[in-house]
């Protein structure tokens, strides 16, 4: 497993920078990640940090202006889709890669049925008739296990809830035989008691349909369950990156570690205080060449404050990589952290 | 449906009746006799009499207004005493005349400004954004009168292109008649074409920056098909107020249109009638340009329903 023709999706180097009046804001500042054929891999960080935008360019969904890919490249079944013109890049969007965003309750087009959309949709990409597109798109609510589907195409979207919508969107990814789904946040606007049957959903259809998945969010607690591996992204940039497993097992960026620590868990004791990461995310714009998580790390040294930003190396032999001076699996045990 | 369009009726009819209260009162309300006003101080009694009698003027008011309202609602609206012409033959033939050049107007304001409203929206911040803009602006401004007048002076007497004096029916000759409302449907149009393109500007930037604008792109639909399907039919909900009022005007607003271009329109009838206290082509004017407001307010009511399902789904 893992061998290069196993590989769907492999972005190198992207840059992406939006051009605003106080001057330039480095989103996304140099990734590099990919994702395997039926795997599912997560994208971790906090809000403003450049993980929705990294995705949204990739599939060129960056409103220019004020944005701008700057450089990088994304193979995507052997070609670079950064450099596909409009018409192609079209294409790509919703057949081959499908999104799924954030806020479902805003998401779909609040004047035209579910049905409308998802046949629109299905007929944008394949050569169908109208009622062939329609059966499709039932089907295809069918198996996001949405009841009734026969009655729910002719529903607007404002006569569903939340997670009703949001399986829409699931099922628009089906309709089409995505081979990529990408969800963006897609359970931070619902209740909690719905986000976990999302996300079960999600999951299932990713196996079951053996498309591959990346999830963006900001909850780790949500992605060790199903994630098999994680990048966690800080100011523009890749911080960590490694197995589900071993990330949770061994923590080594400072950042990756306070995001643990600032997460309930459920076998932790009672009276285990959860330790918020200080400080507050740092402005992207004309950011110093220093570590961007210097000015919240507790481990921060001499080196990391003369030094530029640090590049992501491997560590403990294998997959994992961190970009931090400091071997925090050392210092763990100094400081009581 | 069926109940929530009887319920907007059911209040036109009441705003109508009210309106006709008003337009009846007219007659009683403003100073000196209407029959004495018309016929001068010289006039003998019996021609007084005969006509009060005529026009009902004897009888206690209440049943003049019932009698009014009967006589209208079969299409007599009386005699204009000035000109002795049968008030609802003129209407017959004045009406047409101010619809064919008010309808023109419509179309094209609700045409030019969509499409200019759309250009800006997409374009924004680019030259030809920042000069649509600036014409709206400029079209808002600038008296209807005022641009007329240089519409006239521009083409009708340094260029001499197109005629600015009277009307040609459609039937008798369509190029003539073409020629005859330009002038009229652009200068009528400015000011509408300028709202509306503000409006569906501001409307298109608020919708195209929408999540489900993005969703539409992330599922690979054509810019086209985003701006033209996705996009305008939310955008147009707002604009349908402004249409309603647009339709109003095909009547109401034909006034000057019709006196700066000499059009034997309502508008123009209207002037001359109030110019001779003329009560009963007056009254007529009020309650057809009333009747055409009213309407088109639910028409509006009607069309929002059709446009937003939020809206029609509380219909029931």
């Amino acid at each position: 497993m893992g061998g290069y023709s196993n590989r769907l999706l492999e972005v190198n180097n992207l840059r992406t920078s939006f051009f605003i009046t106080e001057g330039e804001v480095k989103a996304v500042d140099g990734i590099s990640y990919y994702i395997d054929k039926e795997e599912i891999v997560a994208i971790v960080g906090e809000s403003g940090c450049g993980k929705s935008v990294s995705q949204m360019s990739i599939i060129q969904l960056i409103q220019s202006p004020p944005g701008k890919i700057l450089g990088g490249e994304a193979i995507f079944e052997g070609r670079d889709l950064l450099k596909l013109n409009s018409s192609e890049i079209r294409r790509v969007r919703g057949a081959e890669i499908a999104f799924i965003f954030q806020e479902p309750m805003t998401a779909l087009n609040p004047v035209i049925t579910v049905g409308k959309q998802l046949s629109k949709d299905i007929r944008t990409h394949k050569k169908v008739s109208r009622k062939e597109a329609w059966n499709i798109a039932t089907e295809a609510l069918k198996a996001v296990k949405i009841p009734d589907p026969e009655k729910r195409m002719k529903n607007y979207p404002f006569e569903m809830s939340g997670g009703m919508r949001q399986r829409v969107m699931i099922a628009n990814a089906v309709a089409c035989n995505a081979n990529l789904i990408i969800a963006d946040e897609p359970t931070t606007a619902l209740d909690v008691t719905t986000q976990a049957q999302v996300m079960e959903l999600l999951v299932s259809i990713v196996k079951e349909y053996k498309t591959s998945l990346i999830v963006v969010t900001h909850n780790l607690g949500l992605v060790t369950r199903y994630a098999d591996r994680i990048y966690v992204m800080y100011a523009g940039r890749i911080v960590e990156s490694g197995t589900c497993k071993e990330i949770m097992k061994n923590p080594s960026h400072p950042y990756t570690l306070g995001l643990l620590k600032s997460v309930p868990k459920l076998d932790s004791d009672v009276d285990e205080k959860l330790i918020p990461i200080t400080g507050a995310p740092p402005t992207l714009l004309n950011a110093p060449d220093t570590c961007a998580f210097l000015p919240r790390c507790p481990y921060a040294s001499e080196i990391c404050r003369c030094n530029s930003k640090p590049e992501l190396h491997k560590i403990n032999g294998g997959n994992h990589l961190i970009a931090c001076y400091r071997d925090i699996a050392r210092l763990k045990n100094e400081h009581d952290y | 449906m069926f109940y929530y369009i009887s319920k907007k009726l059911f209040v036109s009819l009441i705003t109508l009746f009210i309106i006709s209260l008003f337009a009846f009162s007219l007659m009683h309300l403003l100073p000196g006799d209407p029959v004495i006003n018309v016929l001068g101080e010289g006039a003998t009694d019996e021609d007084i009499a005969y006509w009060r009698s005529y026009y009902n003027l004897d009888q206690p008011i209440l049943k003049q207004y019932v009698l009014w309202v009967r006589n209208f609602i079969k299409g007599d609206m009386g005699v204009s005493l000035m000109y002795e012409e049968d008030v609802s033959e003129t209407l017959a033939r004045r009406l047409p005349v101010t619809l064919a050049v008010g309808i023109p107007i419509c179309i094209v304001s609700i045409f030019f400004g969509i499409l200019f409203g759309v250009i800006t929206a997409v374009k924004r911040g680019t030259w030809i954004d920042q000069v649509l803009t600036t014409m709206a602006n400029i079209g808002i401004a600038s008296p209807l009168f005022w641009f007329a007048i240089m519409l006239i002076l521009i083409f009708g007497m340094q260029l001499n292109i197109l005629p600015f004096r009277g009307f040609v029916a459609p039937s008798e000759n369509f190029v003539e008649y073409l020629k005859s409302i330009a002038l009229p449907v652009a200068a009528g149009s400015l000011g509408f074409v300028a709202v509306i393109t503000r409006q569906t500007r501001s409307n298109m930037l608020e919708v195209l920056n929408q999540d489900y604008i993005r969703t539409a792109r992330a599922n690979g639909l054509s810019e086209v098909s985003i701006l033209f399907t996705e996009a305008l039919k939310n955008a147009l909900i707002p604009i349908i107020t402004i249409m309603g009022m647009q339709i109003r005007i095909i009547v109401g607003g034909s006034i000057i249109i019709e006196q700066v271009f000499s059009i034997p329109g309502i508008g123009s009838w209207l002037i001359r009638a109030i110019t001779n206290r003329d009560y009963w082509i007056v009254q007529a004017c009020v309650l057809v340009i009333s009747i055409v407001t009213v309407f088109s307010n639910l028409l509006v009511d009607i069309l929002y329903g059709f446009i937003d399902p939020r809206i029609r789904k509380k219909w029931r």
